[in-house]
């Protein structure tokens, strides 16, 4: 049987004691994008060695000798998916399944969740952090990177809302 | 006194077995809140569903207020605890490009793991896109160097910013999440879509 989402509020306070105990023992933030850079960089330099020497962007990760996915935010990332997933089996929310409006078919919804992804992976290396690492982690420090950069996602993704709103309503 | 790894010398197994624990907290937390399903987040920009609202201003507002306190008490220093740097041009363009892909996709990097742990195949693509947004970054990274690295500023609070002590900014921050959660469920009654709250 699917049980119904945590309220909102309880759940926010939940998050906010994870973002909290991760300053309190860690002495950082949250993190999600960070983590994918790292498997790249790590898949980049399996598939191509030379090439990620070359690169002065690839090589800095290498440089203290060790392997770019033994770190803290790499490890965190994979906590997420265990911990996701005991979520999901509690509530009785494990499906394999294509999420997406009736409107439109599973290719379309497909192909707009892979240009989404690119998109925002992107934009997060850019930006230094994604939703996680830089909205939420700094605005918990009162960064202003944080605070710019959730106006940034949430005011961009509203004035985008009406071109994509045929995916969703 | 935290942040405890940052002040103790701990062997480096148990710094990330903590980064694995907390990652297991954050992603049970995301999927509890529902961020496993893009509709739900989506509903955001359309008004049928602010989940995304609540459960950030308040997750943001219980650890800037909780780390406050800490510090306050003496139990953690915040001046070992890293604060995001701000490039003017960099989060503009980064967070514009991710409003971008965030109402295409559905998801952010991390509400897509939550998705996809619990067997989501649209989070899939998304996530594998995401793989190659990072892989497109690293490889045309000296084309954008200098954007990126354009009007940097340090890492600014903005509590220092705006000339006003933390508790103040903490105390205005309360305020305007307490008036956005208000104007937010006015909305999910304005925009309600049965039809689809049903479904996710």
């Amino acid at each position: 049987m699917k049980r119904k989402y945590m309220n909102p509020y309880l759940a926010g306070v939940l998050l906010g004691m994870v973002l909290l105990s991760a300053m309190f023992f860690s002495g950082r933030g949250l993190g999600a994008s960070g983590g994918l850079k790292y498997a790249v960089v790590a898949a980049v330099e399996a598939v191509d060695h030379e090439h990620a020497m070359e690169s002065s962007y690839y090589r800095k990760y290498f440089e203290n000798g060790e392997n770019p996915l033994k770190n803290w935010l790499a490890l965190e990332v994979l906590g997420m998916f265990l911990g996701g997933f005991i979520s999901g089996a509690l509530s009785g929310r494990l499906k394999f399944k294509i999420e997406k409006s009736p409107n439109i078919t599973n290719g379309k919804r497909l192909f707009f969740a892979f240009l989404g992804g690119l998109f925002f992976v992107y934009g997060a290396q850019l930006a230094r952090g994604c939703t996680s690492g830089a909205a939420l982690s700094g605005m918990a420090v009162l960064s202003v990177a944080g605070f710019m950069t959730m106006i940034g996602i949430f005011g961009s993704a509203y004035i985008f809302a009406w071109f994509f709103r045929k995916l969703w309503i | 006194m935290g942040p405890i790894t940052v002040l103790n010398e701990l062997p480096q197994w148990l710094n990330l077995g903590i980064g694995f624990l907390i990652g297991i907290g954050f992603g049970f937390a995301l999927e509890q809140a529902g961020f496993s399903s893009s509709r739900k987040l989506a509903g955001m920009f359309y008004g049928y569903d602010t989940t995304v609202l609540k459960v950030f201003f308040t997750a943001a507002i219980v650890a800037l207020a909780g780390s406050q306190l800490l510090s306050y008490f003496g139990l953690l220093n915040l001046n070992m605890v890293y604060v995001n740097p701000y490039y003017i041009t960099a989060t503009l363009v980064g967070g514009v490009i991710m409003g971008a892909g965030f109402i295409m996709g559905g998801f952010c990097p991390g509400t897509g793991i939550s998705a996809l742990s619990i067997g989501k195949i649209d989070a899939l693509l998304f996530l594998f896109g995401g793989l190659a947004g990072a892989f497109v970054f690293a490889e045309t990274y000296p084309m954008i160097q200098t954007l990126a690295g354009a009007n940097y500023k340090g890492p600014v609070r903005i509590d220092e910013w705006m000339g006003v002590s933390p508790g103040v900014f903490t105390f205005l921050l309360i305020v305007a999440a307490i008036i956005m959660f208000w104007l937010a469920e006015m909305a999910e009654k304005k925009y309600a879509r049965p039809d689809i709250t049903s479904e996710i």
